[in-house]
């Protein structure tokens, strides 16, 4: 059940909805636990149904993938996922549908992370206008680089809508500072130099991004690719603001439907951890 | 579902014999040597952040090196002594009967060492990987022309080469397969997506994401992220400079026409640029129209897609009305893509350039004219620039001034490649084959001998 109303109505210039759940976290002494879907796989009810089972069950920030036929940035198991939705006959406009059926129930800020020929393909100010009608946060634009922006920069203003884009590794001082400049709700440090997927550890690497993001300003860095256990939560949850599951819950979701996604989720909670205060 | 029409093309496409770049650009304005990453609307870097500081290096790396008096003399050194350029101009005066008589030119890529255009840019890439210091590159390939060509300049230069290629295309081109193997190189299956070139391109952005540090990836094409669409023009530039000077020592004058086809738009690109400022000459690009564009089974991207980003650059993309991409067809592996460089989108849309569809029937007319009139076989791509050559051919030879005859007109060819690797595709096309032949079980697998 939703317990605050986080709609478009306090949605006043420079609210994020990304950050208010990051913040939240914090207040409560602990990381931000952050769940990745495809929408519509297998279909779109399942969707809504394993993001609000999710919401419930611990996680802060949901983020909806929209199926691409060219996922350069995704490993194995989200390719097979998200060709599977295709498939079933996905469609762009259903992610709307998506985030809208679990803002409607839950206070998760919902995110849609998607490749960016879709999003111009619509219209970036349409694409803009309907995820904020649908209550959507923002947007976690994995091959859309600060330099290409101008018109999601603009669109993204005009609707309240959160800009996530990612810093890496191999990313320059100056790009940092850009990037982070750049960004709104938070930035996605990627933990390693490589596409998604469960990996067994999550590069020292990671930690230097988000190091290096803070230094450049960002209040809120958050650590994604390849994180998969309650281990590797916790351990992430010591330097970052947040912690970003993917390839792991979609797994969950494959081999044991949306009761398998609730149990994971409340067992990566665990990792949040409390810091210290 | 498919897109038929696009409305963001601009005017001028049919009106050739006027120059309506002249429209957008001052006359004397040079639109030789653009440097990106922008061309027009088209071009940039869509890409994850993480490639972004190895697309600098290599940019960085590009820029030093053009300005490096011992780079280029590498680049001549091995064009001369190991491509076998300067390639020849070769009139087809047989070939030429069947395009209104003009005169036509065939500029002979298929005589370079591995039997294409392909050669010269993976040699300029693979110097680059090495003033980059990476012992690693990766390619991309379809039927496995630029394959085979990155597993040649890998093993001459000493570096370890990895060939991503859809799984479908390594059974029917076992024998490419063989070949870039021979040539030391290891040529890995794809099986994701749709399990195409534009797949085979995913998975080596893949691998590239993850091996940056030691890897270069090897671009087949003037497409991708900045620097790839000028960095593989520079390369194929070569093959404009030659013709424009051959063309005037050959005929004394500039031609009419010159025409090429278009994949990925990197022989293109290269032959057009000799010519872009010579606002006299009219250029044309031959797209794959596959069954026929009204068929929605081709490969016509300029004709009939609309502007997108995939891998890594804007330009037109065959996509559905989702923005997802959608699947080319044509009977030649190597113009079977759905994107487009984004410098041709650009001078189609400024008007200098002009694109139009072949059939895939079309271009095996052609094919078959040129193997009977000139003792060339082509290759099946370079058999759409043929069966357009006539097209032209018989257009600027329609409306002749009083005085004049169809020979006082003039089309360049870029002859791109061989046909050695279409021959079983042709026999088989022509049916050429005895029935139950082991050629022919092989032909019908799609295998290129
Ligand atoms: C002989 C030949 N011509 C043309 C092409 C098309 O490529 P591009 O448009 O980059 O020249 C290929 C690609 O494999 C080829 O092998």
């Amino acid at each position: 059940m939703k317990t605050s109303q986080t709609g478009t109505s306090q949605a006043g210039a420079g609210y994020s909805k990304a950050a208010a759940a990051i913040d939240r976290a914090r207040r409560e002494g602990r990381a931000a636990l952050i769940g990745y879907l495809p929408a519509g796989f297998p279909d779109v009810q399942t969707t809504i149904d394993a993001g609000i089972a999710m919401a419930r069950n611990g996680m802060d920030l949901i983020e909806i993938g929209i199926p691409y036929s060219d996922p350069v940035m995704d490993g194995r198991v989200i390719q097979d996922a998200t060709v599977e939705a295709l498939n079933n006959g996905f469609t762009v406009s259903q992610v709307f549908d998506v985030v809208e059926g679990i803002t409607r129930e839950t206070d998760a800020a919902v995110l849609v992370m998607t490749y960016w020929n879709p999003v111009m393909r619509l219209g970036v100010r349409e694409f803009a206008g309907r995820l904020a009608a649908a209550g959507g946060a923002g947007l976690i634009t994995p091959d859309l680089i600060p330099d290409e922006a101008a018109e999601w920069l603009e669109a993204s203003e005009e609707f309240g809508l959160d800009r996530v884009f990612l810093v890496a590794p191999s990313t320059s001082p100056e790009r940092m500072q850009r990037t982070v400049a750049a960004s709104r709700g938070f930035v996605y440090a990627v933990s390693v130099m490589g596409v998604t997927g469960a990996r067994t550890s999550v590069g020292a690497a990671a930690r230097a991004v988000v190091d290096a993001a803070h230094a450049a300003g960002a209040e809120r860095a958050c650590v994604g690719l390849g994180v998969s256990t309650a281990g590797q939560v916790a351990e992430i949850a010591a330097y970052a603001d947040g912690v970003i599951v993917g390839t792991a819950l979609v797994a969950a979701l494959r081999d044991g439907g949306v009761p398998a996604v609730a149990a994971l989720t409340k067992e990566l909670s665990t990792g949040t951890g409390k810091k210290s205060a | 579902m498919t897109d038929t029409t696009h409305q963001d093309k601009q005017a001028g496409q049919d009106d050739a014999g006027s120059n309506p770049a002249d429209a957008f650009l001052g006359h004397d304005e040079t639109l030789r040597h653009a440097p990106g990453p922008y061309f027009g609307a088209y071009g940039g870097r869509w890409m994850p952040e993480s490639l972004i500081a190895a697309l600098d290096e290599l940019q960085e790396t590009f820029e030093k090196a053009k300005a490096d008096p011992e780079f280029t003399a590498q680049v001549a050194d091995l064009n001369r002594n190991y491509a076998g350029r300067p390639s020849l101009l070769t009139e087809a005066k047989r070939f030429a009967e069947h395009a209104g008589g003009a005169r036509i030119f065939l500029k002979r890529e298929d005589l370079n060492h591995t039997g294409s255009h392909k050669i010269n840019n993976v040699l300029g890439q693979a110097l680059l990987a090495k003033r980059m210091g990476k012992t690693r590159v990766i390619a991309e390939t379809g039927a496995g022309q630029h394959g085979v060509a990155s597993a040649t300049a890998a093993a001459l230069l000493g570096l370890e080469c990895v060939v991503y290629m859809g799984a479908e295309d390594c059974r029917r081109q076992a024998l490419n397969v063989a070949r870039m193997q021979l040539l030391g190189a290891e040529v890995v299956p794809v099986t994701n997506g749709s399990q195409t070139l534009k797949d085979a391109i995913n998975d080596a952005l893949r691998d590239w994401v993850a091996n940056v540090d030691t890897t270069h990836y090897l671009l087949g094409t003037a497409a991708g992220a900045h620097p790839f669409p000028a960095m593989v023009r520079y390369f194929h530039e070569v093959i404009g400079e030659e013709s424009r000077e051959q063309i005037l020592e050959q005929a004394g004058r500039l031609p009419d026409a010159v025409v090429a086809c278009v994949g990925g738009g990197s022989n293109a690109i290269g032959i057009f640029h000799g010519f872009l400022d010579d606002r006299s000459v009219q250029l044309y690009g031959f797209e794959a129209g596959g069954d026929g564009v009204e068929s929605g089974r081709h490969a016509a991207t300029i004709t009939l897609g609309r502007p997108g980003v995939l891998h890594g650059a804007r330009s037109y993309l065959m996509q559905d009305e989702d923005g997802q991409t959608m699947e080319s067809h044509s009977i030649s592996a190597g113009l079977d893509y759905p994107g487009v460089g984004p410098e041709h989108a650009y001078l189609s849309d400024i008007g200098r350039a002009h694109y139009e569809p072949i059939t895939d029937a079309e271009a095996m007319e052609a094919f078959q004219l040129l193997c009977r009139t000139e003792g060339i076989i082509p290759a099946i791509e370079t058999a759409h620039a043929l069966a357009g050559a006539m097209k032209v051919g018989r257009r600027l030879t329609a409306d002749l001034a009083p005085g004049e005859v169809p020979s006082d007109r003039i089309i360049v060819v870029s002859l791109s490649g061989r046909g050695d690797k279409d021959v079983a595709t042709a026999a088989e096309y022509f049916d050429l084959l005895p029935d139950d032949s082991a050629e022919q079980e092989i032909a019908q697998e799609g295998e290129q001998l």
